[in-house]
């Protein structure tokens, strides 16, 4: 499919349109989604050792992911853009809970224990930071000034900060530039820009003294001579590289990637899925991959851009590029050229929260392609 | 807020927007082609050498010992053989904290504190992929408990393997030795490829002078194996070739007669086959139990056997190196006659003591009563009863060089070549030796106390039964030998050559000689003749432990028992066509006649007489012969 074709489809008061006037979907969001989703849960199957313990409970919260992004898709954009503050808020509290009575797993506290199930407040603040600084930026002058490029930076790193807490870094780098890709669509000088840049770089050997715990800055190391370190954390990288390069061209067959099959890829039905992808699919199966998900943040973009409020567009696209950002980085990291962190693939690794947040966003494209007409009013 | 928003401009918002929207899809694109070239240099330039990986990962060359060969007595009895065995093992890549993971098994399987320790001294010479073992010998139900428990044990592997069993205990190791764990000495030494997946190799006895033979050749197969090493199929194997068998002259009754013959004593016996020069019989007392070695003695235990006064684990029978004493009379009384030194006729008086001129010390003649033999005694009566002074003095006349080479052509003083490792040489003295060994000129007193198996002579039981085996066949070269067959082929044994041309009849002087000893009413053994269906000869021997000195009685009572006299026996039988030649030394056992001779009488009969039943009947009807052959 062709970006073209979405367009003509935009354009064309068809069929599609004419049965999504009662109810609020992106017909071809969800078929790019569901794709997706069938794709991830035949890769998960053959991750999880086939058996069909994670395939199960992964396709229940895909479906509840379904339902609720088309609930999500039915809620009006002005009723988002009013109560971002509130979610926001709610989001930092429970980040505030997570440090206070977290549940732990591994040496980290990222759960959030509800009796009937457990939550990730980390990764539900991969959303409710990108709404809360779109709603704050959409009623503001644009490009933004000093004061409100410095409101935004806060609202950013107070979520951003207690995440790293728990340790999180892979999510708080993903949070952090969720909020940042809002700012940067808003219009982000390009002072601010450089800026930014330039203390990144000289946030790193502070951040090597004293944020980086042993393990993340053996992590780092890691991925600059993996071999240093074979069993230890160099393991798992090296693993992955065998599992992605034995794939080949066109994979070792379903179900047939000896790496994943035999245990020697570790986390292989969670962040490090992409390696059984690549080893089973070749590299066919990543291109057709990556096809797909350029498909979906290019649909999102799209309607980013065709959106009819400054909220909605920086929203859209914030969420469709925040998407982009997701994939690199677990990509990147499976692949050896970004430090391991955890990091899950979109749709694709195993986890509920990921999965439940990722369809929210989703929703909250859904319902910003349909936003009605009357908010051009403003033009 | 609402202020704020009227000033707001949507068009130029969307302006700005679009911007940086095609430059987010800009970076996107740059930044998908990144990762596509990354998983494109992975899948397709390094595809092969990740291709090798993943295959070495999963696919493993695992040995496949062989078993070891089994050794059996001429009877088919087994000696040593394979028995399976379960050990538990740790791979150390696999597991995690090990001191947490011990402790673990340990709350399931109890281990001892001695089995950790030494699991962490063998863990520093493992590889990290290979399996250290904890625990042997593991009961079905702690098998079982391991089953159970396994997937929460890393690392932890319940592996059977053969391990060398010796149904006969302490019996034959002294003969058969023991195999052991290869130790960091002989892992230098060894082929490392034919001793992958095997621990042990043989230490000591046949199994160390047979290792080439009975280790086999190591086979090996291709497995696929999960990361937790869990073998999930075979791909192809190689069988491996099991150990050469083993098929010994040794008769394993024979061995269990003359052990039980020493009753406790300490000592040593070799029994021989004269045709063959098989070796019928080799004990060494006390021994141990040889099952103790093959997966590592306790410290406890070893020290125990090291330390014992009895010395359990030296083998008497090759490396004990005794004085023969009397035992010796007889070859040298046939080099003497050889070399004309004395004839048949030759008589001497015996007053009990000799003196040689210039040296004023008396040399007694220590097998008689104050007084001596008397008067006119020949070689034959030197040799049954053991006159010591007609050996002084015809040593004399013969010389040193003369018996000394002479004695080394019949097994003294030097190795037999028994296929056996440590072997003892001994020592047959001359000039020379005396020179090098002892810096000093050799002196006629040399030769007097040389000339019946004292001094400076030293001999181990294996040569004093060569010794005898050549005297029973007349000179034919005999050499020992333990092994008869390896996998049913028998060992070429080269044709008994004949040592030296000796006049037949003195030959048949010295045999009557011996015959005299345990069959004339004189000689020395004529107590061993009771009852015997057969003819023997033979001759026996004290060697003296403290030397005594001349004036001076041996007195035992004054003497604790560690200090008595050794007592020796050699003897071959039967007297017409020697078939069986016997050497022993009985520690400590005072008299070659009645410490050791009961011993060879025990062996010997035990031999000729295979057959129970006949064994008896045959007594009886022949002991009016022997006691005829007395007269």
């Amino acid at each position: 499919m062709q970006i073209n074709d979405f367009v003509r489809t935009m354009q064309n008061p068809g069929g599609a349109r004419r049965l999504s006037r009662s109810v609020n979907v992106d017909f071809i969001l969800f078929l790019l989604l569901f794709l997706l989703c069938a794709f991830g849960l035949a890769v998960l199957f053959s991750a999880g050792g086939q058996d069909l313990f994670y395939v199960k409970r992964q396709l229940m919260f895909m479906i509840v992911g379904f339902v609720l992004m088309l609930g999500v898709a039915q809620i009006s954009v002005r009723t988002m853009q009013r109560w971002a503050f509130v979610i926001y808020g709610l989001g930092l509290i429970s980040l505030l809970a997570v440090l206070l009575f977290g549940v732990g797993a591994k040496g980290a506290q990222r759960w959030l224990d509800l009796g009937f199930t457990r939550l990730q407040p980390a990764e539900m603040m991969k959303i409710c930071v990108p709404l809360m600084i779109s709603a704050y930026l959409s009623k503001r002058f644009i490009p933004p000034t000093f004061e409100h490029v410095c409101w935004s930076v806060v609202m950013i790193l107070m979520p951003t900060l207690l995440i790293v807490r728990q340790p999180d870094l892979g999510t708080a780098i993903l949070v952090f530039a969720s909020g940042f890709l809002v700012l940067f669509l808003a219009g982000l000088g390009k002072r601010y820009i450089l800026g930014t840049g330039l203390i990144s770089l000289a946030a790193i050997p502070v951040m090597w003294l004293f944020v980086l715990r042993d393990y993340q800055k053996q992590r780092i190391l890691t991925l600059l001579s993996p071999e240093d370190d074979t069993l230890g954390s160099g393991w798992n990288i090296i693993q992955s590289k065998t599992a992605i390069g034995s794939g080949g061209f066109d994979g070792k067959g379903w179900t047939e990637g000896t790496q994943s099959q035999l245990s020697f890829l570790p986390e292989s039905h969670t962040d490090f899925i992409i390696a059984v992808l690549a080893e089973e699919f070749g590299l066919i199966g990543v291109m057709a991959l990556c096809t797909l998900y350029l498909l979906i943040i290019g649909r999102c973009l799209l309607i980013a851009t065709n959106a009819q409020s400054q909220f909605g567009r920086l929203l859209a696209g914030s969420l469709g590029s925040i998407f982009f950002v997701y994939i690199f980085v677990n990509m990147g990291m499976v692949s050896g050229i970004l430090p391991v962190v955890g990091a899950p693939l979109p749709m694709i690794s195993y986890g509920g929260t990921a999965i439940l947040t990722l369809f929210i966003g989703f929703g909250m494209l859904m319902a910003i392609s349909r936003e009605p007409k009357q908010m051009r009013t403003q033009f | 807020m609402i202020e704020e928003q009227a000033f707001s401009d949507p068009a130029r918002e969307r302006q700005i927007f679009v911007g940086r929207a095609l430059l987010v899809s800009f970076l996107i694109l740059v930044f998908t082609a990144v990762l596509i070239a990354r998983y494109f240099d992975l899948q397709i330039n390094q595809h092969q050498d990740f291709v090798t990986q993943s295959d070495n990962n999963r696919v493993h060359l695992r040995p496949n010992p062989p078993a070891r060969g089994v050794i059996y007595d001429r009877n088919g009895e087994i000696l040593a053989d394979n028995q399976s065995v379960s050990n538990l093992t740790i791979i150390r890549e696999r597991s995690g904290d090990l001191d947490e993971l011990i402790e673990n098994i340990s709350a399931l399987v109890p281990l001892s504190e001695s089995d950790v320790k030494r699991f962490y001294k063998r863990l520093k010479r493992r590889r990290p992929f290979e399996q250290t073992p904890l625990k042997f010998n593991l009961s079905e139900q702690e098998q079982a408990i391991l089953a159970v428990n396994e997937h929460r044990l890393d690392g932890v592997k319940v592996s059977a393997r053969l391990s060398r069993f010796y149904p006969k205990r302490g019996l034959f190791a002294h003969v058969v030795g023991y195999v052991g764990r290869i130790n960091e000495r002989e892992i230098t030494l060894i082929d490392p490829i034919q001793y992958s997946g095997t621990d042990s190799i043989g230490k000591i006895g046949l199994e160390k002078f047979y290792e080439d033979s009975l280790l086999g050749n190591v086979g090996s197969e291709h497995v696929e194996t999960n990361a937790r090493g869990r073998v999930m199929r075979v791909l192809d194997k190689v069988d491996p070739d099991s150990g050469s068998d083993l098929v010994l002259h040794v008769d394993s009754k024979l061995q269990q007669i003359a052990f039980d013959a020493f009753a406790g004593e300490r000592g040593a016996l070799v029994a021989m086959d004269i045709k063959t020069g098989g070796v019928l019989a080799m004990v060494s007392a006390p021994s141990y139990d040889a099952n103790l070695f093959v997966s590592g003695i306790s410290q406890k235990n070893y020290s125990r056997l090291l330390n014992s006064a009895d010395n359990p684990m030296f083998n008497r029978a090759i490396q004990g190196q005794y004085p023969p004493g009397s035992t010796v009379k007889p070859l040298f009384g046939l080099i003497a006659l050889d070399s004309k030194t004395v004839s048949p006729s030759t008589k001497i008086d015996d007053p009990g003591y000799f003196k040689m001129e210039g040296i004023e010390r008396p040399w007694r003649d220590h097998n008689s009563e104050r007084g001596g033999h008397g008067k006119g005694v020949d070689l034959a009566e030197a040799i049954i009863e053991s006159c010591d002074v007609f050996f002084y003095k015809m040593g004399i006349k013969t010389g040193i060089d003369i018996l000394s080479s002479e004695s080394m052509a019949f097994g003294l003083g030097a190795k037999t070549g028994i296929d056996l490792p440590g072997e003892a040489r001994g020592i047959m003295p001359s000039r020379i030796w005396k020179k090098e060994n002892r810096g000093a000129s050799w002196f006629n007193g040399d030769t007097i106390n040389m000339s019946i198996g004292q001094g400076f002579m030293l001999s181990t039981p294996l040569q004093l039964a060569v010794m005898t085996s050549r005297i029973a066949s007349k000179g034919k070269v005999i050499e020992p030998r333990l092994v008869k067959s390896i996998d049913g082929v028998d060992l070429i044994t080269t044709e008994s050559t004949q040592l030296t041309d000796i006049d037949p009849k003195y030959w048949d002087y010295i045999h009557q000689s011996m015959k005299g000893v345990v069959h004339s009413t004189k000689g020395t053994a004529t107590s061993i003749n009771r009852g015997l269906n057969y003819t023997m000869a033979g001759k026996t021997g004290t060697a003296q432990v403290v030397s005594i000195s001349a004036d001076e009685d041996y007195d035992k009572s004054k003497l604790n028992k560690r200090q008595w006299d050794h007592a020796l026996f050699i003897a071959f039988a039967p007297f017409e066509d020697p078939q069986i030649a016997v050497g022993i030394i009985v520690e400590n056992g005072e008299h070659g006649s009645s410490a050791a001779a009961p011993i060879a009488r025990a062996v010997i009969d035990g031999y000729l007489n295979t057959d129970s039943d006949t064994t008896n009947v045959g007594n009886l009807a022949l002991q009016g012969l022997s006691l005829y052959a007395n007269q």
